[in-house]
């Protein structure tokens, strides 16, 4: 095997702790007051959104991660775009970011040249401006941003606001951890990886101001939790969800992958999560796997009032990524989920 | 065929083992060493989806063995290309529902001194009625004397007044936590613990609900009560 794969081992959003384990420590550390704060970490929300004045809120965020592809510029640019998704899941538009490095001093400082550059580069197409930033000497290479946004603080998309009826819009295909489990033990074919790494370096920029002109209810990203989780802390114990297996975009070649067994820990860990809340139809193994991986710089999960998805998906197709809508917020159900 | 995949992440562990199951003889037990939980589920679960037979038993903290026995020859390539939605039907559930599987043979994975089917219950902080303080001696003793028996339970629930037994304080951890290390499956009603006010007080075992306690006792051959 490739001396470079020590660079990456099992990095992006399969790097994440896992859902249960971070809920439990949350939890227990003190919240305090402010009214000003409009989401917080309590909403399992992607960022926080801060009110300034009546028309202005800051939207916070940080997001690092180890490599999770060998190339350090796409490593750069796809870390980058992970960090600023948060501020675009919530409506923001992004104004300054702060590097944050981790990297080994025996390492040549070239590849942290390549890194910095694709994370400035993917900064510099969202509309903001990087302004500094700080680093560790550490044994291995971590990469990511702190993002600041703004937005208007009634314009939020709060990702629990869905509503019954609602369109659940996903902007990218599935699949990405499972590609990328695959490249680090030299199985994945070079068009799945090609369109993981087209679809993971691509800014949620232009879906999150597709989706603004419509009447979104609920947007949150799809990252390490994979999309199973996501929806479910989306749709909290208020609603339920239908999801039609057959809708969902995933790079195709993920369900080889799955026979092969290339599974990662992120993903067994969302199943353990959330697996009492989801019931499967009819549903492949390699679906269901599918649905459980956890995404490094996923796509949005919109819920959308139904009428208008059907336009917008329109516009967000034309983007070139694939993406549908892919079911529909119901009544609350004995489960949260259901895939059929 | 043995396999040490401790100290490797997913999906190595499982790479490697399904690499080993490809080149072993049938029947063939393939033991893995891991050294997390998850990696346990991720080989149990490439087990269920081809139709394996698996089991696993904690050696120790961050030591698991996990056993999956080779298809037979002639069952091979049914098994791998069968229709996965059969499959599911037939051969679904976890590695504890098959180690459970009526008729299901021993495999070939030692130390495992458990008897499936067996499940304890603790519903209370004491054995039998009368005196309190006798009863907690008795129960302590019973837990002890579970140790020494040749078969061990496959799973001992703990509710109510029994969850104390698992948390903080108990005089009955070690006991609990040498059958836990020998595969015994520990688990506690999390409604109970809550209710006690235990519930960062845990030191052996899982957490479960009621769903699952219903289903354990349901599906166990025998229901041992003190």
């Amino acid at each position: 095997m490739k001396e470079e794969i020590v660079f990456c081992k099992g990095g992006g959003c399969t790097a994440k702790l896992g859902p249960g384990a971070l809920q439990r420590v949350l939890e227990k550390i003190p919240k305090t007051y402010d009214p000003n704060l409009l989401i917080g970490y309590d909403s399992s929300d992607d960022a926080a959104v801060y009110r300034l004045t009546d028309e202005l809120a800051i939207v916070q965020t940080l997001d690092f991660f180890p490599p999770m592809v060998e190339d350090p510029y796409t490593f750069g640019q796809i870390a980058a775009a992970n960090a600023l998704s948060d501020i675009y899941a919530m409506g923001g538009d992004v104004k300054t970011a702060l590097n944050i490095v981790c990297f080994p001093e025996a390492m040549d400082l070239n590849v942290l040249g390549q890194i910095l550059l694709g994370g400035s580069e993917k900064v510099r197409e969202a509309g903001g401006v990087l302004a500094g930033g700080h680093s560790i000497a550490d044994d291995s290479v971590k990469y990511g941003l702190s993002v600041t946004g703004t937005i208007h603080p009634d314009k939020v998309f709060a990702n629990t606001g869905c509503e019954e009826g609602d369109a659940l819009i996903l902007t990218k295909p599935l699949g990405v951890g499972i590609v990328c489990t695959a490249s680090r033990v030299g199985e994945a074919s070079e068009p799945a990886m090609n369109l993981a790494v087209r679809s993971m370096s691509t800014l949620n920029k232009y879906a999150s101001e597709i989706v603004r002109k419509y009447r979104t209810h609920g947007c949150t990203d799809v990252t390490g939790f994979g999309f199973l989780v996501h929806l479910c802390e989306m749709l909290g114990e208020r609603y339920s969800a239908e999801i039609w297996k057959d809708k969902i975009p995933f790079i195709p070649e993920c369900e080889e992958y799955v026979e092969e067994f290339y599974l990662t820990a992120a993903g067994q860990r969302n199943r353990n999560h959330v697996q009492d809340k989801v019931e499967f139809q009819n549903c492949s193994f390699a679906m269901e796997e599918i649905l459980y991986d956890a995404q490094t710089s996923g796509g949005l999960l919109v819920s959308m009032d139904a009428e208008d998805a059907r336009t917008a998906i329109a516009e967000i197709e034309a983007l070139g990524l694939p993406c549908a809508i892919v079911g529909r917020v119901t009544a609350r159900g004995e489960k949260t989920v259901v895939v059929k | 065929m043995k396999i040490d995949a401790r100290g490797k992440q997913c999906p190595l562990p499982v790479i490697e083992t399904k690499k080993a199951l490809e080149s072993a003889v049938p029947g063939e037990v393939i033991e893995v060493l891991v050294d997390n939980e998850i990696a346990v589920q991720n080989l149990s679960k490439m087990a269920n989806h081809k139709g394996l037979e698996s089991s696993f038993v904690k050696l120790a903290e961050r030591e698991y063995q996990v056993c999956i026995k080779a298809a037979k020859a002639e069952d091979t390539a049914s098994h791998v290309k069968a229709e996965k939605k059969e499959e599911e039907k037939t051969e679904g559930g976890t590695a504890q529902d098959l180690e459970k599987a009526e008729g299901s043979e021993e495999t070939a994975c030692y130390p495992d001194a458990r008897k499936k089917g067996l499940v304890v219950v603790i519903s209370s902080g004491e054995m039998g009625n009368g005196d309190d303080a006798l009863g907690k001696l008795l129960m302590k003793g019973f837990l002890f004397a579970l140790t020494q028996q040749d078969a061990l339970p496959q799973t001992i629930l703990f509710y109510n007044g029994g969850a104390k037994w698992t948390c903080e304080g108990s005089d009955a951890l070690e006991d609990l936590k040498s059958m836990e290390a020998q595969g015994v499956e520990i688990l506690t009603c999390g409604t109970c613990l809550n209710h006690y006010g235990l519930g960062d007080k845990l030191a052996v075992g899982g957490v479960t609900n009621m769903y699952e306690i219903a289903e354990k006792m349901t599906s166990a051959k025998l229901i041992v009560k003190p």
